[in-house]
């Protein structure tokens, strides 16, 4: 089981949240202008990386807040957890050769 | 009804080639799909100077990591009528392959636990009905008929309110299913190349015309891939993006049992389905765990839950103990259904997002993925699972349709 910190709650484990998949997918700025693959793109597609991977996630039992956080895909190691109005954080490694 | 043995296999069921400079054909994984994939291509299309690159060895993904069910009672028009070749297909396979794969038409329960459970399968077995695939509609006492361990007392949280059955559905020995292809397709000329990672893709423009791997690079004038979780990791390499996102779905064992299952047993809402396999372990799986992961293995407790949720059903499973659990990589796409076809890559052909569902899909994936290979062009089968459904709309949304929670 993860054990994901919550900005606001601190680390609790994984059973206490509900995923949200991709994060930083923002809506089209000019919606009425996208064609059909510009629709797809937003609505279907999304990254699927091995690394590090900025994932949004629910505190559902705790704040109920949605937030931010950076997890490797392959190990499964929570690099970091932030809130939405924050940016992906820089590590080191990040989309390094972990 | 007595537990098997396991049937002796010869020592080499291939030969293990090194890799040649050039191919008519490569197709990436040797899983069961692509497996199946070079067996269709060679006999039904008479391709056979073909390679099945594997980054690790023969079978040992998905194919190594699933429940073993095969079933074709899935709701709407266009999966029934895949999942029901692929049936079709294993019903005459362990003959055709001369390899007795322990295929078990044993058939399979999906459990119904509320009247919204009740109405979706009454319409489902009625559009199973409609369209050739063998289905039935059994109340609780009949349910217990069919497996008397069952526990149908209207006295749990979640009762039984009747299930769906399909007799004709069953179980196989998922390894021996990938040797028994491995054979047939390396004796007609196949290279299964083991230890082959692609790496990297060769195009001449937008036209594929060969693959780099950790052994070195290998021209091809078409290539399939057939790689399951790690398919939008070869989508990225190859120039183009695949609505999948790959999870971990695990499952477990328990230890050995004298036979006590008759069938397979399904509940979406409890969550959790159940089969005993020939040697006498009881098998069990249920969903994906939700976070994506390529790291072949998830979280406790999803598996503390489908097993609570399996001593629910059976409570004469109280006392048996896990013996082993493990996670595979499915790769999900938005509508749970398949995605079989071309690619933006010119001579690039994918055959991807199976999701939950691959192992019972192994022969109609390779028939169609072999044809779409060959000819350009998908077989009506695989039509309606193009990459371009996302765009026009045409989806088959299988969520929640597919008599089993993804």
């Amino acid at each position: 089981m993860l054990l994901i910190t919550c900005p606001w709650c601190g680390p609790r484990d994984e059973a206490e949240y509900h995923y949200g998949g991709q994060a930083h997918v923002p809506y089209p700025e000019r919606p009425a202008d996208l064609d059909d693959e510009q629709w797809a793109a937003y609505v279907f597609y999304r990254d699927n990386p091995k690394g590090p991977f900025a994932e949004r996630w629910m505190h559902g039992t705790g704040c109920r807040r949605w937030f931010n956080v950076l997890r490797d895909t392959v190990s499964y190691e929570v690099l970091a957890s932030y809130r939405l109005d924050e940016p992906r954080p820089e590590l080191p490694q990040a989309g390094g050769n972990r | 009804m007595t537990a098997q043995p396991l049937p002796e296999h010869p020592d080499f069921l291939w030969r293990n080639p090194e890799p040649r400079s050039s191919y008519d054909v490569v197709i990436v994984g040797a899983g069961g799909h692509g497996l199946a994939t070079a067996y269709y291509l060679a006999k039904n299309h008479g391709i056979t100077d073909v390679a099945v690159l594997e980054k690790g060895w023969l079978a040992g993904g998905n194919m190594a990591r699933n429940t073993t069910i095969i079933r074709s009672n899935y709701l709407w028009d266009e999966s029934a009528a895949i999942y029901e070749h692929a049936l079709k297909l294993w019903e005459g396979l362990p003959e055709e392959l001369d390899y007795d794969f322990l295929f078990s038409q044993r058939g399979v329960l999906n459990l119904a636990h509320t009247l919204q459970d009740v109405r979706e399968s009454v319409r489902r077995v009625g559009a199973n009905r409609l369209g050739g695939v063998d289905a039935q509609w059994l109340e609780p006492d009949e349910v217990a008929e069919v497996c008397p361990i069952l526990n149908v007392s209207p006295r749990t949280r979640y009762p039984v309110l009747g299930a769906t059955f399909q007799p004709r559905a069953g179980i196989a020995k998922h390894d021996h299913v990938a040797w028994a292809l491995a054979r047939r397709a390396d004796e007609m000329g196949v290279d299964l190349i083991q230890g082959c990672e692609v790496t990297g893709f060769l195009k001449d423009g937008d036209r594929v015309v060969g693959v780099e791997t950790s052994r070195g690079r290998i021209r091809a004038g078409r290539v399939g891939l057939a790689a399951a979780g790690h398919s939008s990791v070869l989508a990225e390499l190859a120039g183009f993006r695949l609505p999948v996102q790959s999870h971990p779905l695990q499952a477990l064992v328990s230890e050995l049992h004298e036979p006590v299952h008759p069938t397979v047993v399904m509940s979406n809402h409890v969550h959790v389905y159940v089969s005993q396999a020939h040697k006498g372990e009881l098998v069990l799986g249920a969903g994906v765990d939700s976070y994506n992961g390529y790291g072949q293995r998830g979280s406790f407790h999803v598996i503390e839950q489908q097993m609570a949720a399996a001593v629910e059903l059976f409570p004469v499973f109280a006392r048996a103990h896990v013996l082993r659990t493990w996670g595979g990589i499915v790769d999900v796409t938005p509508d749970a259904s398949p995605i079989i076809g071309t690619t933006p890559v010119e001579n690039l052909f994918v055959n991807c997002g199976w999701g939950t569902g691959g192992f019972k899909a192994t022969p109609a994936a390779g028939w169609t993925f072999a044809h779409t290979v060959a000819t350009g062009e998908p077989h009506p089968l695989n039509a309606p699972f193009a990459l371009e459904r996302f765009a026009t709309g045409a989806l088959i949304d299988e969520h929640g349709a597919a008599a089993v929670a993804h």
